[in-house]
This record gives structure tokens, sequence and C-alpha cells, in this order.
């Protein structure tokens, strides 16, 4: 068996009906504890990961081929149903964005709890104790208040926050963040950061971060996953891929990435080369894969 | 770092909610105490007093304060009356259409597929109907009577429930919370009825709002025709039909149903936009 606590083995997806496949046999492991780094440009299958992990894929998508194991548990062999609980038992999301995150028509306790009660089975008082203590570690002030708010009476960032504190509840070993950053101000954006990585150390979670920002991760995580196009380009841990980048298109990532310590710089746009360069790589692994299939 | 206090602010009711609601009001209270307000029997006939003019105008009688029609029937009272059927209609006509064509329209937009294809095709295939002319010919068919025009605008307006609240589902349906509540375990229907309805009940308030504005068109037009209740119970747009002939000797007996008959459609559909305007800031 492996030590790692999500292991994503060869996962293939496609759209129903059609031939084409989303995602190309991608591998990656997050062991405990650890802030694994998803990066790629929209479009990359970065989310379609994260939500295969979950068993909340769009209904259009179909999984073609490989594994998502959970703490060794294999999640494709089961239903929907049974594998969204099994995940949930394991593992928390924290969605991009925090507009849409959170059910408008009910307040917030009900929503940090309901995890609690429906998974990890509390009583509801402990439960509210609980989301009060979550609520007050990610710094939001008046957490009794803010327990019985609706979310439109909340700012983004204090929504973000709220998801942030759902997706700690129950202590989950695997947290999933599929870019929590994204749909909020760069200044909120540093905060909201800073929060989810003292999180994750504080308790020990490991984290899949999903994310289209190099800079970001270079700032917390420790090994990463470069996509394009639905295929793994390039995976090292985060100092080794900061200090000799393998792949052309992450070294030009890299390059196109602004850096604080750094300034004036000047940026540059990813090379067409590289990209056609990868868009024949591409192609050439579904060929093989086509091949494989047949056969 | 902690976040500013929390915002609390609720928008204001609007002015137009509340003289909507106003009329809706006045008229509620004239059908539900009809009896005791209407000053004469609105059938009662008195050829000597026919054709009397409202109060301000000359040659009119004491207590007949909107004058009488032909037959020297009291044009208000006929008016409070008719408003009970107006009412009747307005409500259990679109409720049914409510619940029918929301039930649909909830189905369709949450699990797609299929179930969508199916209820989609069927609206498509109702809508291509005329809907007045099918109205006429529904209450021709199954006869006239006050059960008769409530089951036809039910049968016609359950369609305009289900597209809205289906396109409305839909997007909700979409909504990263509903994905939540799935990791959290729900079943499809758990969270079609603890996610998604809850966030649709405010478009189907604003719709019932508006479907009663036109329930009470659609029956004063069967009125009109003669199709809905038996010719001498006062309905609006029956007096209408009354009215018209005499428009040149006693133009008293058209206007005033016809002023009624328009704040009353108006004053619902204000009502809905008000509740709209009302829900919207908090949901979006």
């Amino acid at each position: 068996m492996t030590d790692a606590l999500l292991e994503v083995d060869n996962l293939s997806a496609g759209l129903r009906g059609t031939p084409a496949r989303l995602l190309r046999s991608v591998s990656l492991k997050v062991r405990p504890g650890e802030v694994h780094g998803l990066v790629g440009e929209s479009g990359a299958g970065k989310s379609m990961i994260a939500r295969a992990i979950f068993a909340i894929l769009p209904r259009a998508i179909e999984i073609r081929e490989g594994r998502v194991r959970l703490e060794g548990r294999d999640l494709l062999g089961m239903g929907d149903m049974a594998r969204r609980r099994a995940a949930a038992q394991v593992a928390a999301l924290i969605p991009q964005d925090p507009m849409t995150a959170l059910n408008p028509s009910k307040r917030i306790e009900g929503q940090i709890t309901e995890r609690l009660i429906r998974i990890i089975g509390m009583g509801r008082t402990e439960a509210r104790k609980h989301a009060l203590e979550l609520l007050d570690e990610v710094h939001l002030r008046e957490p009794e208040r803010v327990l019985r708010s609706y979310p439109h009476e909340l700012s983004g960032g204090m929504r973000q926050r709220v998801l942030i504190a759902a997706a700690f509840a129950g202590r989950p070993r695997l947290i999933v963040a599929d870019e929590p950053t994204t749909a909020l101000d760069v200044t909120v954006q540093k905060q909201i950061l800073r929060l989810i990585a003292d999180m994750q150390q504080r308790h020990g979670t490991g984290l899949l971060f999903v994310t289209h920002n190099l800079g970001v991760v270079a700032k917390i995580c420790q090994s990463v996953t470069v996509l394009y196009g639905g295929m793994v380009i390039e995976q090292a841990s985060a100092a080794q891929l900061f200090a000799s980048p393998q792949h052309a298109y992450t070294r030009a990532l890299i390059a196109a990435t602004p850096r604080y310590d750094r300034p004036g710089d000047s940026l540059l746009p990813v090379d067409a080369a590289v990209i056609e360069a990868l868009r024949a790589d591409v192609a050439r692994a579904d060929a093989a894969w086509n091949a494989g299939r047949r056969a | 770092m902690a976040e500013a206090a929390v915002i609390t602010r609720r928008p204001r009711a609007g002015a137009r909610l509340i003289l909507a609601g106003a009329w809706i009001a006045i008229i509620a209270v004239a059908a539900i105490f009809a009896p005791l307000i209407a000053p004469h029997d609105p059938l009662a006939q008195d050829l000597m007093l026919g054709k009397l003019p409202p109060f301000w105008i000359k040659g009119s009688e004491p207590g007949y304060w909107l004058g009488t029609d032909s037959l020297g029937r009291d044009v208000l009272s006929r008016l409070i009356y008719a408003a009970r059927i107006a009412l009747t209609v307005a409500l259990a006509a679109s409720l049914m259409a409510c619940i029918a064509g929301s039930l649909l329209g909830v189905l369709a937009g949450f699990f797609g597929g299929w179930t969508d294809r199916i209820v989609s095709r069927i609206v498509d295939i109702w809508m291509a109907f005329p809907p007045v002319l099918f109205s006429i010919l529904l209450v021709a068919v199954i006869g006239t009577g006050l059960t008769s025009v409530i089951f036809a605008i039910a049968v016609i307006d359950w369609t305009r429930f289900c597209r809205v609240i289906r396109a409305e589902t839909m997007q909700q349906r979409r909504m990263d919370y509903v994905d939540s509540a799935r990791v959290a375990g729900f079943s499809p229907l758990a969270t079609m009825i603890r996610e998604v309805l809850p966030n649709v009940i405010p478009a189907i308030v604003v719709l019932l709002s508006l479907e009663m504005g036109i329930a009470v068109i659609v029956e004063a037009i069967l009125s009109f025709v003669n199709l809905s209740i038996s010719t001498d119970a006062p309905t609006w747009g029956g007096m209408i039909a009354e009215g018209r002939v005499l428009i040149h000797h006693a133009w008293w007996v058209l206007v005033f149903p016809l002023i009624v008959l328009f704040l009353t459609v108006l004053a619902f559909s204000q009502f809905g936009e008000g509740l709209k305007e009302r829900f919207d800031p908090v949901l979006r």
C-alpha cells in the first residue's frame, strides 16, 4: 500500500458521446499534511480533477479510466452517492466563488454544521459549538452573529472565511481548494491565502491547491503538478520545480509570473512554439491511448 | 485582521408595492364583505330607475353612487359583487396553474435529461395554441360556469410557470452550494427540496402575482364573450359587454367596470414587479 492520502492514478475523462479526452491519464499524489499545487491555464482540467474526487462532475463528463484513492480506498468503484459519502468522510472542498457557494436562503449556521451533522454524526449543540470555534479560528468577529446571518449580509472575504471554516469543520484529512482566491480582491486574496496556509499547518491537513497562479504555488506548496490540456506536463517538488524546471512550458510559465523580489523584470508571454510542441504532445498521447484501447 | 462587522441592510418596500397592495386589499375587502358593503342587491331591477347617472351629474338618484344600467341595476353594487367572481377566479386559477407549472418546471430544470426534454416539448406544443381562443374553445366544450373558467385558465397558463421556473431552477442548480449539498451526502431529491426550491420560491411568488392579473383579464374576456358565468351574475367583463351597447347614452355602465378592471390588473402586475424588486438585491 501507499502512504498517500490522495492518489489519482492514470485518470482519463471525456465528454460523453465523443471520443475526445479532457483529462489525459493524469496521476498525482498528495501525502498526509502536504500541500500539493495543481497548476494550469483555464481549461487545463484542474477543476475537473477536484470535482472528480467528490463525484460532482457535470453530467456531460464521464470518467473513462483510472483510479482515485482516498486513504487507500478506491472511490471510482462505488456508486455516486456512496462515493460522495466516502469522499466527504476524508476530504472537504473550498469552492472557487464565495458568491455562489453559500445558499442565499439559508443561515450560515446550517451551512457550516451540515457536514458535521450528516457526515461526522455530531449533535446540533455540539456542531454549533464547533462552528463557533471555527469562525473564531478564521478570524471572523462576532461569530455568534455570523452564524445567524444570511450570506448576502456578508462581504466576499467574509464569505470565503465562512467557507474555509466549513471546509475545516470535522477535521478532514484532505482539503481540496479550487482556486479559492480567484474571485476575490487582490488585497483580500493575500489574507485568505495566509489563512488557508495557517489552518493547514495548524491542523496538519493535506491540501490540494488548484490555481493558475505560480506565485501562490511558490509561497505555500511543497510539491507541484503542472497541467496542460488535461495532461501532466511536469511533476516535482516546489523547490525543484522553481530551481530547475524541466519542461519548456514550465519555464515559460515561470517567466510569465510577476515577481515582487525582482521589480522591473519584463514579463514574457508563453512562446507560441512551446504551445505548438505541447499540442503535438497531447495529440501523440491521444493517438497512443486510442491505439491501446483498440488493441 | 478580523473582518469588519456584519453589514445588515434591508431594501425599502417600494411605493408601488404599497399602492398596488392597497388596491388589491380594497378589492379583496369589497369581495369578502360584498353583502355588507353593497348598497343594493346587484340583481335587483327597477326599470323606473334605469340609466341613472353617477352622483355628481344632474338627474342622479341618492344612494345610486355610480348610477344604474339600462335595467336599473346599481352599478356600484354590481362592481362590488363582481369582485367576488374576479378574485375567486384569480386565486383559484392562478394557484392551480402555479402548482402544476412550478412542479413540472422544478423537476425539468433540476433533473434535466429526459425529464426536461419531455416537459419542454409538452410546453412547446401547448404554447402553440393561441391562449384566448384555446380558453374559449375549452369553455365552449366543457360548458360555462365558474369551475370551467377556473379550469380553463389553469390549463392554459401553467406553461407560463413551467417555462420560467425551469429556467430559474437550472440557474440555481449550477450554483456551487448545490454541489456542496451533494458533497454533504444529500440525495438528488433532498438537494432539490432543501437547496434549490427555497431559492426559486421568490420567482414563483412574483409569477403568481402577475398570473392573478392575467386570470382577471381572461375571466373578463370570457365574460365579455358570454362564456363565463351565467349572464345575470355580475362580472366585470359582462358589465363591459353590456355597457358597450349603452356607450352613447349611459357611458358610466362601461367606464366604471373598465376602470376597476384596469386598476386591478395593473395592481397585480405592479405588485409582482414590486416583489421582484424586493427579492432581487437579496438573491443576486
